[in-house]
């Protein structure tokens, strides 16, 4: 493994080395120290490697993250792996608002609990939070699937497309054109394989699914006043 | 009543108009607000409510053909490793792949390279052909963020995000069923004919300070080459301003009511925003307050015709312009050629704006193959090159004529308003007199 000191290299340190990086290095295990909760800590990596934060991040950790497997060992500010096109980010504690926003693959593993817009315009990403998100989690998700094992706040999947939300716990509300759906072997199935990607114990059995009415996917003024 | 008594002249409502009457009948009818494409179309004091006074005995002229008058623009000098030069200082705005054609794309990435200057992406992500007939290709970062991935924000030569829109600051986009393709569906991630609606707020910053966290972060993904610009339609202008350079903008992109829209409501259109002469001056004094005109530059948008109105925004201290709808038409939206098919449309020539149907009788503002077939890129982006060219040299005729030997040195001494409104908003003074409204203690 080696280490890198973000205090004494840098953000611009730290990602320039990891940028520099061929898909086809053998320095495949890093480990970045005293990340200090600074903002943009390998975001924009494009290579099969492991980065392990020792510690807490800020804004967008694991931004337009390709390929890359990043463990931050601590919280997470706004937008861990925003946009993230593949590859793995694991939270071990919490995340703050916009985890995953516009992700278009890969998995985003949080442990702890998210905030508010968890999953928002989500593209193909799939995210498990190990226990509660916040308000307007999951607003105008496209694709992709969004995993709650506590509970989700209020207005979940408000303007929903056709991504598929599961939740363990209750949802505090449910947006415009997000309904409860049925829950079916398939579904279960494919719930089962993304708590275990996430490492996150849960029975799939014990959660409800939410997804689009499609009520709203063409303009009909008998349904304004669900705007 | 005796027939012969002398009767009035019927006379209609100047407040209930023939248009308010027709769109009271129309929403009547139909139960949905009007949506339509292009900027606002009301009369408002514009660019041709100013006049340059040129050279005479305190001014001394350049010889017309002669002498050099320089017409280049360098963008993003603040922090990008590697900031743009164009050659002329008309760019063209963002106009996506989904509103537009394929064709219409490759058409504007030609123009505009012919011409030596840039074009922009929209909503909906980068196409190989925009990339590929596009020199300097300037690439949106939108709330929405279709189609967004590094690899193509890598590709760009410059960002730009989009905070606002002229024909609609604080609103999002929308491109209805029938232009969602399967190219387009495809590349925004969402089912086919679905009338897609865009956020009108980003989705993971909120406000200045974490604007600025995020372009740090774009820029630590591009390696800080890039120069990026901030978009913001034209709302308060002055605060605007200063807050995209408190937030890190290399480039201010200021946007008036006059600025098109691919499809937006009518009346969002029209009573939302402020017109593009309203918005330069007080843009031009944040970055002046700040310390950064010309550090930062200003590129401004809106309504943009001529080479008379590209001077004149220069004169007021832009150091760009950017044109949208005067592109279009110059690649052959609205042509007096297709009259009978914009009959059909139940509309003319010259008034066709239902961009969002469609239906685009001239190839441009359609996902129709048939249609977009028609449009053929290579002409049309000569077109538009040559309408850049004419557009660069009538403000190089103004320039010279004002004894200035850049069009950058233009300036508001240069030029007097026709009307009282026009000279408050560009401040200058009201021609034949020296009095600016709201200086001067007046």
């Amino acid at each position: 493994m080696i280490e890198i000191d973000l205090e004494k290299d840098g953000v611009r340190g730290v990602n320039s080395r990891l940028h520099a990086l061929p898909k086809d290095t053998n320095e495949r295990h890093w480990l970045i120290r005293n990340p200090m909760g600074q903002h943009a800590i390998a975001c924009g990596l494009d290579a099969p490697i492991t980065v392990e934060v020792a510690g807490h991040a800020g804004f967008y950790c694991g931004g337009m993250n390709k390929e890359a497997e990043i463990l931050i060992h601590g919280h997470a500010g706004p937008g861990v792996a925003e946009n993230m096109m593949s590859g793995i980010v694991r939270v071990d504690g919490n995340a703050s608002q916009s985890a995953g926003a516009t992700g278009n693959g890969g998995l985003l593993v949080i442990k702890g609990d998210a905030a508010s817009r968890c999953g928002i315009s989500m593209k193909g990403i799939n995210i498990v939070v190990g226990g509660s998100v916040g308000h307007m989690s999951a607003f105008m998700a496209q694709s992709g699937h969004l995993v709650v094992c506590g509970d989700a706040g209020e207005a979940l999947g408000d303007s929903i497309y056709e991504a598929r939300l599961y939740v363990r716990g209750k949802a505090d509300s449910l947006g415009a054109d997000c309904i409860e759906k049925e829950m079916t072997d398939h579904h279960l199935a494919k719930l089962a394989r993304l708590l275990d990607e996430a490492e996150i114990k849960a029975n799939p059995k014990d959660f409800r699914r939410f997804g689009s009415a499609r009520k709203l996917y063409n303009f009909n003024i008998d349904h304004a006043d669900a705007y | 009543m005796d027939p012969n008594t002398p009767r009035t002249t019927p006379r209609k409502s100047a407040t209930f108009d023939d248009y308010t009457l027709s769109e009271i009948r129309r929403a009547a009818t139909t139960g949905i607000y009007d949506i339509r494409g292009a900027g606002a179309k009301r009369k408002m004091p514009h660019f041709d409510d100013l006049l340059f006074l040129g050279a005479s005995m305190s001014r001394y002229p350049l010889e017309g053909y002669r002498e050099k008058c320089g017409t280049n623009v360098v963008l993003g000098t603040r922090f990008a490793k590697k900031p743009i030069e164009l050659k002329i200082p008309i760019t063209i705005a963002g106009m996506s792949f989904g509103s537009l054609s394929a064709q219409a794309k490759e058409a504007l990435g030609n123009g505009a390279t012919l011409a030596g200057t840039s074009t922009t992406t929209g909503d909906g992500g980068m196409t190989p052909e925009e990339r590929g007939h596009s020199k300097t290709l300037v690439y949106q970062y939108l709330p929405s963020r279709y189609g967004m991935n590094p690899d193509d924000l890598r590709k760009a030569d410059a960002i730009e995000v989009v905070v606002g829109q002229g024909a609609k600051p604080g609103g999002g986009g929308m491109l209805l069923g029938q232009k969602i393709s399967d190219r387009v569906a495809q590349m925004r991630n969402l089912p086919k004919g679905i009338d897609q609606r865009s956020a009108c707020r980003h989705p993971d910053w909120t406000g200045p300070d974490d604007l600025e966290i995020k372009l740090h972060e774009l820029r630590e993904i591009t390696n800080w080459e890039k120069p990026i610009y901030i978009k913001v339609g034209g709302a308060r202008p002055y605060y605007d301003t200063a807050l995209a350079v408190k937030s890190g903008a290399d480039v201010v992109v200021v946007d008036g009511m006059q600025g098109g829209t691919a499809a937006t409501q009518e009346v969002f259109i029209e009573h939302v925003g402020q017109p593009t002469l309203a918005c330069i001056r007080p843009a031009v004094k944040a970055l002046q307050d700040l310390g950064m005109h010309r550090k930062v530059q200003l590129i401004v948008s809106g309504g943009i015709r001529n080479g008379a109105d590209v001077a004149k925004a220069l004169a007021l201290g832009a150091d760009a312009v950017s044109i949208g709808t005067a592109a279009l038409v110059a690649l052959g939206d609205n042509d007096p050629h297709l009259e009978e098919e914009y009959q059909k449309l139940g509309t003319t020539a010259g008034a066709y704006d239902d961009w969002h149907e469609g239906r685009d009788p001239a190839g441009i503002t359609t996902q129709d193959p048939e249609l977009a077939k028609r449009l053929d890129p290579k002409r049309a982006g000569r077109r538009l090159a040559n309408y850049l060219k004419v557009m660069t040299l009538e403000a190089q005729t103004i320039a010279r004529a004002c004894g200035k030997n850049h069009v950058h040195n233009l300036e508001p001494e240069d030029l007097v308003a026709l009307t009282v409104e026009a000279a408050a908003m560009a401040q200058v003074p009201l021609a034949g007199t020296n009095w600016i409204p709201g200086k001067s203690g007046y």
